[in-house]
């Protein structure tokens, strides 16, 4: 557990960075410091680690007044994770994961094993060991940062926009990872962006912060979105709150239709094969593909996959309303597709049954 | 026959020559010119490193730091040959004078290359290495000098190359070191021009030089083998 008490950053030109922060980061959880740049979010990271030292107040960490350790020793306790990573270019990525069991006295032989051990834990292939950071592309960079970060196995994490820096596919992926990871090993967590989606995606808690550094408000993100405490938060959560909350909403068992399919490698479909001018494209697994128009021009003609209309998301049973609502929205036949774990096609919706399903909740 | 012989000794390329005939004295020359150019050097830097962090810790030292080692660098050798001793109240023909005052010089040169190599430190590897718990002095030498070196060895390349060059001009006051060949070729040259001392003299610097300049280089190499990795990516 962190807990913020009263903590105040003021420089000596009377600029107010934090402003009486107070805020608690329950143990095993993701707390996110989101806010527009001049809110102090990085301000407020650091001082828990005291890479910056408040001007008053206290940060704890459990039970312990964090000021009242040798700054480096608090610091090895605490893993940290900065944007564009901060590797040490001169190290391999081994020794760079190893950092901290070395600085905490840990021999040589096991330091390494355990980094290898976490090398492989954030997804990088056991080769990659004997490289050098600059070998590496910004996401994999990423990855060893992470692993750096939980060598000492600590139980606290503070994360500086790790993510920001990686384009948006790899980004996503990285989110993914994280939080699989934050699954298995319950770390207390940090974490500072300025991305509002992002903050909403990982945090259990996203507490906002207003220029000046004052918290503005601390909340689940399904609350957060829900009921914005001003003007402020609800301008920073964004136009779209709406729709984005529907991903904090199950959509339970919704019922869905049966939905014919053509194999992609079978004869053209004819009109009355599909509904509406529209058959869905299922691979041999029964996964669907995509979307053909039905059509008597082409019939008798094999189905390949150049022919098909890839728009629409796939929903997965038993996900958010957002993503069920999505598959509609994008879908060129106007049906959402659904699909089980394994990606099978269920069955499929209309965008009119997910509002009413929607309208009957509220 | 004698002025064919002579001719003959007296040609530029007669240097060789020139050289084995006064080996043993050439080669004390040679050692005396290889001491006073790297001595410097390693004096020069083991003051940069504390004056180059200086400069870079505290951002208003930086400036001053700078022209002053930028004005010691601009006086003339020969004027601290001859100022040194006196200053310091030193033998007159002491050999200390030349590598005093190169160290000067080499300090000069490298605290700037100090600085700017620590500075060109990736901002980001050392809020991380702080982050991780790294004390400030185990910091400084694990992380911030390593990743340095390369700016740092460039500029002893230079600086070591330079004193090879200087240590010449010491000779020509009467002190040992292969600038004593060029005070010779001059004294022989009173009559008719007489070059192998000369020529000897140009030929044994440039070797110094090459030869000092290729262990610097060897040890950058060794000491940065991450540069090469990236490299042949």
């Amino acid at each position: 557990m962190i807990r913020f008490d009263g903590a105040t950053k003021r420089y000596p030109d009377g600029t107010v960075a934090v402003d009486e922060l107070s805020l608690e980061a329950p143990s095993g959880q993701i707390t996110v410091l989101v806010g527009p740049s001049g809110c102090g979010k990085t301000t407020s990271l650091r001082m828990i680690n005291r890479m910056i030292e408040p001007t008053s107040g206290t940060i704890w960490l459990d039970d312990t007044d964090t000021a009242s350790l040798p700054a480096h020793e608090l610091r090895r306790q605490i893993g940290y994770v900065i944007q564009n990573a901060g590797l040490f270019p001169h190290r391999t990525i081994v020794d760079n994961v190893a950092t901290v069991p070395l600085l905490l006295g840990e021999d040589k032989t096991k330091a390494r094993a355990r980094a290898m051990e976490l090398i492989e834990r954030v997804g990088l292939d056991p080769a990659f060991a004997k490289r050098y950071p600059a070998q590496l592309s910004g996401g994999q960079q990423q990855r060893v940062g992470v692993a750096r970060a939980l060598a000492a196995d600590p139980p606290v994490m503070l994360m500086d926009e790790p993510f920001s820096a990686v384009d948006p596919v790899v980004r996503e992926q990285l989110q993914e990872e994280f939080l699989r990871l934050q699954n298995d090993l319950g770390k207390t967590i940090v974490f500072v962006t300025h991305d509002i989606d992002e903050a909403i995606k990982l945090g259990d808690q996203v507490a906002v912060l207003r220029v000046g550094g004052k918290l503005a408000q601390l909340a689940a993100p399904a609350d957060l979105l829900a009921r914005p405490v001003d003007a402020f938060v609800a301008g920073f959560v964004g136009r779209d709150r709406g729709y984005r909350a529907l991903g904090f909403t199950g959509a339970g068992t919704i019922d869905t239709h049966q939905e014919p399919s053509v194999a992609v490698g079978a004869a053209y479909p004819g009109h009355g094969a599909g509904i509406d001018g529209w058959i869905l494209a299922v691979d041999a697994d029964g996964k669907p593909q995509g979307w053909l128009p039905t059509g008597e021009e082409q019939r008798g003609d094999v189905v390949t996959d150049a022919m098909l209309y890839r728009g629409g998301t796939l929903a997965a049973q038993g996900g958010s309303l957002r993503a069920v609502l999505d598959a509609c929205l994008s879908s060129p036949s106007g049906r959402g597709v659904v699909v089980d774990d394994s990606g099978r096609l269920v069955g499929s919706v209309t965008a009119r049954e997910v509002l009413d399903l929607i309208e009957k909740r509220g | 026959m004698l002025t064919l012989l002579d001719s003959a000794s007296s040609s530029p390329w007669y240097f060789f020559g020139y050289f084995l005939d006064h080996r043993a004295t050439d080669l004390g020359w040679l050692w005396d010119h290889t001491w006073l150019s790297v001595v410097p050097v390693v004096v020069g830097l083991l003051l940069a490193l504390p004056l180059g962090w200086l400069a870079r810790r505290y951002s208003w030292a930086y400036p001053p730091m700078m022209s002053i080692t930028g004005l010691l660098y601009t006086i003339p050798s020969i004027a601290l040959f001859v100022l040194i001793p006196p200053l310091l109240g030193l033998d007159p023909l002491t050999p200390l004078q030349v590598p005093i005052a190169l160290s000067i010089y080499s300090t000069s040169l490298l605290v700037r290359v100090v600085a700017d190599g620590l500075g060109a430190v990736p901002t980001e590897t050392v809020q991380a290495a702080t982050a991780l718990g790294y004390r400030p002095l185990a910091r400084f030498f694990r992380v911030e000098l390593p990743i340095a070196v390369p700016v740092i060895t460039a500029g002893l390349r230079v600086a070591v190359v330079a004193n090879v060059s200087i240590v010449a001009v010491a000779g020509t006051i009467g002190l040992d070191n292969l600038g004593r060949l060029f005070d010779q070729g001059y004294t022989l040259s009173v009559t008719e021009p007489y070059y192998p001392p000369i020529v000897l003299g140009i030929v044994m610097c440039v070797l110094l030089a090459l030869v000092l300049d290729a262990i610097v280089l060897l040890v950058d190499r060794a000491l940065t083998p991450w540069r090469r990795a990236v490299r042949s990516r």
